[in-house]
């Protein structure tokens, strides 16, 4: 094959901010939510959770069982797709070598990370969207006074989470993480207060739980849908401080490949 | 005069006990294509590696265009192009949506439907990296390379993996790259491969550099260095024809049924095998006398043992 001389005549340069992070904030996006096993677990299974608690008395609650569901699902649904979903998916990205094929390009190193949160906050968006929309046709009412703190609350999970995850992600391989991140949101789903809320615990359990970012986002939605009312500051004290170190550790720690 | 393409003065490298580059230095002038040769393991992707800033050098100075490759790597990305050996996408992302956005990094790239189109994988845009051949992996890290019309590209065995179409759709976008002047560094262990394409060749092995040169300088003869080279049946005792040729010829029979000469090859040489092979009553075929091929020079500076 021959090329019309001049085809590939050097003119180098750095693509434009905007469109470098909204490419790949969007790719990082649209893979999430074409991935099969993915949609699974950040859809699916809290889909499942919220009917199947809603509609069947396994788990004593107050009435309406849908407004104490709601909640503990946001919380499960953050946690899957910032957490599991974003570590799995980091560990097998360095796998496919995917951060050192971005890093070789001009893309900055604060981009590649600022594109992978603006993709998770717009899945988490997705998820919430949807699972709200199917708590209200259950007869959800959330407190209208709790939006505000909610919208916050999903912001600063997200990010925490997000965090820990690109912590797990970022450093191990990636069967490894594709176990412990299964493991872990096993763990925090049954025992780090989503299932079963902080207050329904023993007194020694339930006073860890609460340091645990799965509880704390739970007790945090929990208050401000149920209750209407301001989170408790432990609850932005204990998401603020391992989002902290998570991602202070995490930029120590996370290797391209 | 701006600075070289690539510049490696004396790079040492070392993973733990082990030095994978061991004092290598080596330059790539603006606008050429230099080749960079050697076994398995010799020190070929560190060496890349190191100049594309994604490691570190122990000692000596690497500067390509002019920079250091870890400090200003925010200056220098921008302008190089990369094709890493192996990888390079998403799992599950379609070859259009990966060239897209490596070319959204960049000011002025070339039109990715194009390059898509150029590279034979229209017919993939649907599939999944991870589902496609490792030939049609190989093209889209390529194009992923080329795409931001950088001034020097790097590229880790290109050919590796592909077909025989696909190897020559690279040499000819190299080829074409050159002329554009484009500054190519390229590792590869075929030989036909560095003679086509590269203006300069260095072959390293163990991490050293072993020779260094244009392909012209490095299979150059000397006049005690001629070959003759015929192929006739395997395992046929040379000594009654090394007796009978002149002092300092050497016989040898490098691969089963080839057999090579080597000294001071003239029209009596080739009468004298000519020669024996009809007293042995064998037809000696493909006999010719010639220079050494890059594959000579690479053999018999790096050994003929296989590597781990």
């Amino acid at each position: 094959m021959t090329f019309p001389a001049g085809t590939f005549t050097p003119a180098p340069g750095r693509g434009r901010t905007g469109r470098m992070l909204l490419v790949h904030a969007r790719t990082e996006a649209v893979l999430t939510l074409r991935n099969g096993e993915q949609v699974l677990l950040t859809l699916l299974i809290p889909l499942a959770l919220l009917v199947g608690l809603s509609l069947l008395d396994v788990i004593t609650m107050p009435a309406p069982r849908v407004d104490s569901v709601t909640p503990r699902v946001f919380a499960l649904a953050i946690m899957s797709s910032a957490f599991t979903g974003q570590a799995i998916a980091l560990g097998f990205d360095r796998r496919y070598g995917v951060l050192k094929r971005l890093a070789a390009t001009a893309l900055p190193r604060w981009l590649l990370v600022a594109g992978r949160v603006a993709a998770a906050l717009a899945v988490v968006a997705v998820q919430l969207v949807v699972l709200g929309a199917v708590a209200l046709a259950l007869g959800w009412s959330p407190s209208a006074a709790g939006l505000g703190w909610t919208v916050l609350l999903v912001v600063l999970g997200t990010l925490t989470f997000g965090a820990l995850g690109v912590l797990l992600g970022g450093a191990l391989k990636a069967e490894v993480v594709l176990a412990l991140a299964n493991v872990i949101w096993f763990v925090l789903l049954l025992a780090g207060g989503i299932v079963l809320r902080v207050d329904a615990l023993p007194g020694g359990m339930a006073a860890v739980v609460r340091l645990l970012p799965s509880g704390a986002l739970t007790e945090g939605f929990t208050q401000a849908l149920v209750d209407g009312v301001t989170p408790s500051w432990w609850v932005w004290v204990t998401l603020a401080v391992w989002g902290a170190v998570g991602g202070v550790a995490a930029a120590r720690t996370t290797k391209l490949v | 005069m701006s600075a070289p393409a690539v510049e490696v003065s004396d790079l040492v490298k070392r993973y733990g006990s082990t030095t994978a580059v061991d004092g290598l230095s080596l330059r790539v002038e603006r606008g050429a294509v230099l080749g960079l040769l050697g076994p398995n393991g010799a020190g070929k992707t560190t060496t890349v590696e190191t100049c594309e800033g994604f490691l570190r050098a122990d000692s000596g100075t690497v500067r390509v265009l002019g920079l250091d490759p870890v400090a200003d790597a925010a200056a220098l990305r921008p302008r190089i192009g990369v094709m890493p050996q192996g990888g390079g996408a998403y799992p599950g992302v379609r070859a259009a949506e990966m060239l897209d956005l490596v070319a959204a990094c960049a000011a002025n790239p070339l039109d990715p439907a194009w390059l898509i189109d150029v590279l034979g994988l229209s017919g993939a845009v649907k599939t999944p990296y991870k589902r496609l051949s490792g030939g049609q992996q190989q093209r889209l890290s390529l194009a992923c390379a080329l795409v931001g019309r950088p001034e020097l590209v790097f590229l880790d065995e290109p050919t590796a993996g592909m077909d025989p179409q696909a190897r020559r759709l690279v040499w000819d976008l190299v080829a074409a790259l050159r002329a554009d002047g484009v500054s190519v560094l390229l590792t590869t262990h075929l030989m036909e491969e560095a003679e086509a394409l590269a203006d300069r060749v260095v072959i390293i092995d163990h991490g050293r550099v072993v020779a260094d040169g244009t392909p012209g300088e490095l299979t150059a003869e000397r006049p005690d260095d001629q070959r003759l080279r015929f192929r006739a049946k395997s395992g046929m005792d040379t000594a009654l024809l090394l007796a009978a040729l002149p002092e300092g010829c050497r016989v040898t029979e490098p691969t089963a049924g080839g057999y090579l000469v080597t000294g001071t090859v003239d029209p009596q040489v080739v009468s004298t095998v000519t020669a024996w092979c009809a007293q042995q009553g064998v037809l000696a075929e493909e006999l010719n006398v010639g220079r050494r091929s890059l594959e000579d020079v690479f053999l018999e500076l790096t050994g003929r043992e296989l590597r781990s």
